[in-house]
């Protein structure tokens, strides 16, 4: 006979398989269309270009040192590469300039919902979410038609009087960045709101009636409490922004390039797939700096607030 | 007498909340507005016309497009659902066991890699695939699909369960009801809420993808969002304002109803 510990532990490991065969499919699928081939990028990344595209199975480095060199045609020397060492830098600016630009605009705004009452609130929260499950492509299309040369911005401009000819905003980096801080700006308002709902205002009344000023409590008080949430949404932002293929293509014409365009045009007219597989990963390595930070960060705010 | 004190009060927030709005929804009425536009050029008003609605819904383009991306999103959205919930029974109630963090962590896991590589990565090895068998139909868009719209589907189902107890499922099975009567007539109806909401989450991220379909889908599989990609691409019309519209309004309609079914949960 066997005891009941031993039952009680037999059912436990068959409540344990059972449980890995239910998560099975969700798990295959994943592995097979989404984690799998990265894997697959990387051997890739150090493989020799084809001629029409794809690779030839021989190990070679070329594709990373050409990441940021340039080989020199006649003499084989290497120096910087300037356009891509341009397109990083542009990229990851962009995605910082994006993400400070989202949470000026988006704290003082999951504020507002926040301080709202009960009952409005959950208006504005779907004020917010319509625009945040509104395809990507059909708002950044939305912006284009504003800040072009024909758009409501210059027209408006020019019938004041205030301008004598248009602006050109489209295809410049302002046009992206305007572009990339429109269509993610729910995502950095969304998580802020969520931890500033459960902010307990008896804390902010206490900083008062110590003779805080308000910036003093907003700095002090408010802003510690939601950092999680700010945390949160900077890397729901940055992360988007830093590898953004959609707004770029739309708003930045072929000149102003990111690094999701590039990447592109190696598996495209550029048919050097291991420089576009070297250039992805590249991209996951500073995504992956970006979310370890975060984690990081996390963890120890989590600690000091107990 | 002096004025109550307003303690949530912060100067100028108001105002930046107000201007976020505003800005937020200007682009997309300015869209709406343009896409009844009689004119043919999209800088100036030439009257109200409908005429763009109806060439766009004879573009056989279009059409094409439309009823791809409907079949993409439909097969995708319930494979996605299906495996999330039975994903979500298996990492929700329950002691810590060994490896629920790396089943968290890999269903997450298409959320923390930027859609440019993911579609990098299966371009190369659906590409591969093609070559071995020969198939090129629209299974690696869905299967691509269904791979990001997981972990879509699994947030809401995932919270629901969280919120339910094992009280119920415990009686029914002191009741002699079996694994599967329990959870047919148990835990599927309280769960119900959460997998619709599910459900739609994963439809409109499916419908509105654009850069993993760009990279995996082969010639002719445009869908509506890859195909308007295309003509924006290639100079505006207000055509694209139309179908904008027509998009836009499907979206709305979604998120409206699983705004509502997610908050009843309340």
């Amino acid at each position: 006979m066997a005891s009941a510990e031993e039952v009680a532990k037999e059912a436990e490991r068959r409540d344990i398989r059972d449980r890995w065969l239910l998560s099975a499919p969700a798990l295959l699928v994943i592995f097979f269309a989404a984690t799998g081939p990265l894997l697959i990028v990387l051997v890739y990344s150090f493989l020799t270009p084809g001629p029409y595209g794809d690779v030839k199975w021989h190990f070679s480095p070329e594709a990373w040192i050409s990441v940021f060199m340039e080989r020199d045609i006649f003499d084989d020397t290497l120096s910087l590469a300037a356009a891509h060492v341009t397109i990083f830098w542009r990229s990851i600016k962009l995605a910082i300039i994006t993400t400070i630009a989202t949470l000026v605009l988006g704290f003082p705004t999951a504020y507002f919902m926040a301080t709202r009452s009960e009952k409005t609130r959950d208006l504005w929260l779907f004020l917010i979410t319509i625009p945040f499950w509104t395809n990507l492509l059909i708002r950044t299309f939305a912006v284009l038609q504003i800040i072009r040369n024909e758009g409501l911005i210059n027209t408006v401009l020019l019938k004041l009087g205030i301008i004598s000819a248009p602006i050109q905003i489209l295809f410049t980096d302002t046009a992206i960045l305007v572009g990339m801080a429109y269509v993610y700006l729910p995502l950095m308002v969304l998580p802020i709101y969520a931890s500033m709902e459960k902010l307990d205002f008896r804390l902010v009344e206490a900083g008062y009636d110590l003779y805080a000023t308000r910036f003093q409590v907003l700095r002090r008080i408010i802003f510690p409490l939601v950092k999680p949430g700010v945390i949160a949404g900077s890397i729901l932002v940055f992360i988007p922004a830093l590898g953004a293929y959609v707004t770029p293509s739309v708003l930045g014409g072929g000149k102003n390039m990111m690094l999701s365009n590039l990447i592109e045009l190696q598996f495209g007219q550029g048919r050097n797939w291991p420089l576009g597989s070297a250039l992805s990963i590249a991209v996951m390595v500073i995504v992956m700096v970006a979310l370890l930070a975060y984690v990081r960060n996390a963890g120890r705010s989590e600690v000091r607030h107990g | 007498m002096a004025r109550s004190f307003a303690i949530k009060h912060q100067p100028g927030f108001s105002a930046i909340a107000a201007t976020c709005f505003v800005v937020l929804y200007l682009p997309i009425i300015v869209l709406v507005v343009y896409a009844f536009n009689a004119a043919t050029s999209t800088s100036e008003w030439g009257g109200f016309s409908l005429k763009w609605f109806q060439s766009a819904s004879q573009n056989s383009q279009v059409i094409d497009a439309t009823l791809r991306s409907f079949q993409i999103g439909a097969i995708a959205a319930i494979l996605a659902t299906i495996f999330a919930t039975m994903a979500a029974l298996a990492t929700t109630r329950t002691a810590p066991y060994r490896g629920l963090t790396f089943k968290y962590a890999a269903i997450n896991q298409p959320l923390m890699v930027p859609e440019i590589v993911t579609g990098v990565a299966l371009l190369i090895f659906f590409s591969r695939i093609k070559i071995f068998t020969g198939y090129s139909g629209l299974g690696y868009l869905i299967a691509a699909h269904t791979a990001f719209c997981i972990p879509f589907a699994y947030l809401p189902i995932r919270a629901r369960l969280e919120n339910m107890d094992l009280t119920l499922e415990r009686a029914a099975a002191d009741l002699y009801a079996t694994p599967w009567q329990t959870f047919r007539r148990i835990t599927l109806p309280l769960l119900w809420p959460g997998i619709l909401a599910g459900l739609m989450l994963a439809f409109v991220i499916s419908l509105d993808d654009v850069v993993i379909t760009e990279f995996v889908k082969s010639g002719g599989q445009d869908t509506l969002p890859t195909y308007m990609l295309g003509q924006i691409r290639r100079g505006i019309t207000p055509e694209i304002n139309a179908i904008s519209t027509v998009f836009l309004l499907l979206s709305v309609a979604i998120v409206t109803l699983f705004f509502f079914i997610s908050r009843k949960r309340d």
